[in-house]
């Protein structure tokens, strides 16, 4: 795991997707960051984790995109699959390689907070708990990018795909609001990633949460083991 | 030592393999032969459990490939026949890393040294894969298999690109390598099998359609009963005598070597030795014999042969 692990974080950097991610990422999330608290003298930065969730929308898919569709498109695959290393290892070697990325990324608002604390007082345990419902949420997100570029070998492919199914799970809460069904609303609420993440940002840490998270991460990436293990014997 | 017990493998109704065994034994080199979507490179993907078998058994040292992948993985250098090469890695950092994945637990710095030097690439460890050329990048793959130094070997066409004093040089290599190592290479280059196997496995069709030493093939469809003869004198006499001969089922003369001189090919009936003859009528008419040679097929007729569906007679050796 380590030897991927350490290749991939190489190759986000040579390949410069990385420098592109956290770049925007800096850029949009500054500039909510300036206009919403620098400006209008706010230190509540409950806006700026909002446009963090919605960004990471657009922006993980991108950073996942190429983790396993290149392996496949340039036939580097089989030098893994043929190595002596288990199918989990390969996949978690990625996925905590992109991970690594995104906690860069998010760190960004550790900074935030310093300077609104030049200024003022900053709740940072809520800061604090923010960024952890960021994490959690991207942990997920990347698994689901993850798996979507395991199913394709073109790169622009497992974007796009990586986006449309992010925005699937988004826009669960609007589907849940037209359906009239009880039952079924409450099931799409349960699984809404946005009002679990909503509840961060107000300041509250619910634990189901947290494990609600996780568990998608994990789900997602025992799938993608299972899309090789499925390769393999077909 | 490399098993392969009755290993078949079926895309949807298509067999790709078919119910073939055999064993390489330490220190071996085995030869692969076969036309394009014979069942090689598939097979070889089940050697290395890239994919896995419909049926039957890959023991590699007496590991099930299936059964416990990553102790059967670890004894196996495996260069694919598109070499697992990131393009935008140095040579160094891409040897480096198989080094890693492949847990070795050999004195990396020196490792490296001696896999860079087997394979001549020390001289481009610096600069990136995909500047590289075609012969240059076959070679780091070839590297990346070697890396670990796993005591199996499974070279998928491992000459590919490369120019022929390249082929020479990596042909010498495997060769070398093939003292202490199992070495199993396919190629559909019938000369460089030839030069560098101790055994022959012809596939087609995803059976194993031969399975002799290399020489030994070449020698049992070895016929007497097929000569080329220079003889001085009228064509179209000499012509006449040879089929006068008894049991003579086709003669011509294509090409007149020197002048005055013809060469014949003559084939007499299976197991019937006409050189006496021919030096019978020879005598008879005063011709002189300048050449008098039995025609020995080579392995590019043998392939030709089997792979074109037509039966030749193996010895009952290995030949199924």
């Amino acid at each position: 795991m380590g030897a991927i692990y350490r290749r991939e974080i190489g190759a986000f950097f040579t390949s410069s997707i990385a420098y592109v991610f956290l770049a925007v990422f800096f850029i949009i999330t500054g500039f909510f960051f300036t206009l919403g608290n620098v400006a209008s003298a706010s230190s509540n930065l409950s806006q700026v984790f909002t446009v963090m969730f919605i960004i990471s929308i657009l922006l993980i898919p991108i950073l996942t995109m190429r983790l396993f569709s290149e392996e496949k498109k340039q036939k580097t695959e089989q030098g893994l699959l043929t190595a002596p290393v288990s199918l989990t290892s390969i996949v978690l070697g990625k996925y905590f390689a992109a991970l690594t990325i995104f906690l860069i990324a998010v760190s960004i608002a550790l900074i935030y907070g310093f300077i609104l604390s030049i200024f003022g007082t900053v709740a940072w345990m809520t800061l604090l708990s923010n960024c952890l419902a960021m994490i959690l949420v991207g942990a997920a997100f990347i698994a689901v990018g993850l798996f979507v570029s395991s199913l394709t070998e073109n790169q622009i492919a497992a974007a796009v795909g990586g986006i449309v199914f992010l925005l699937l799970f988004f826009l669960i809460d609007l589907l849940a609001s037209f359906i009239r069904v009880p039952w079924i609303q409450s099931v799409l609420y349960e699984l809404s990633f946005y009002s679990r993440y909503y509840e961060f940002t107000c300041g509250i840490f619910n634990l189901s949460s947290v494990l609600f998270y996780l568990s998608t991460a994990v789900l997602f990436n025992f799938f993608t083991v299972r899309v090789f293990e499925k390769r393999r014997w077909s | 030592m490399i098993e392969v017990r009755n290993l078949t493998k079926h895309y949807g109704d298509k067999k790709a393999v078919n119910d073939i065994s055999f064993t390489v034994e330490d220190g071996e080199i085995l030869g692969f032969l076969g036309p394009n979507g014979a069942g090689k490179s598939t097979t070889m993907n089940m050697l290395t459990g890239y994919i896995s078998s419909t049926s039957g058994k890959v023991l590699i040292n007496g590991v099930d490939v299936l059964e416990d992948p990553i102790k059967a993985k670890t004894n196996i250098g495996y260069l694919p026949e598109i070499p697992p090469l990131y393009l935008d890695m140095t040579v160094k950092a891409y040897l480096n890393f198989v080094f890693d994945l492949k847990k070795s637990k050999l004195p990396r710095r020196s490792h490296m040294k001696d896999v860079m030097a087997l394979c001549k690439i020390k001289d481009v460890e610096n600069r990136l894969i995909k500047n590289l050329s075609k012969g240059y990048k076959q070679r780091v793959g070839l590297a990346q298999a070697l890396v670990g130094n796993p005591p199996v070997l499974i070279l998928d066409e491992p000459t590919v690109g490369l120019d022929p004093k390249q082929m020479v040089e990596i042909r010498t290599l495997i060769k070398r390598l093939g003292k202490n190592h199992t070495v199993i290479l396919s190629s559909h280059i019938l000369s460089e099998i030839q030069a560098v196997c101790d055994r022959v496995i012809i596939i087609d069709h995803g059976v194993i359609a031969a399975d002799d030493t290399a020489t030994h093939l070449s020698e049992q469809v070895t016929t007497d009963h097929r000569v080329i003869a220079r003889i001085e004198g009228e064509k179209a006499e000499i012509l006449q005598a040879i089929r006068g001969i008894e049991g003579i089922r086709y003669v011509r003369a294509d090409m007149e070597r020197e002048k005055g001189i013809w060469e014949y090919e003559i084939e007499a009936e299976p197991g019937r030795d006409i050189r006496r003859d021919i030096n019978a009528i020879a005598r008879e008419h005063a011709w002189n014999i300048l050449l008098l040679k039995t025609m020995e097929m080579t392995l590019e007729d043998i392939f030709l042969k089997i792979t074109m569906g037509e039966q030749v007679e193996l010895g009952k050796g290995g030949t199924k």
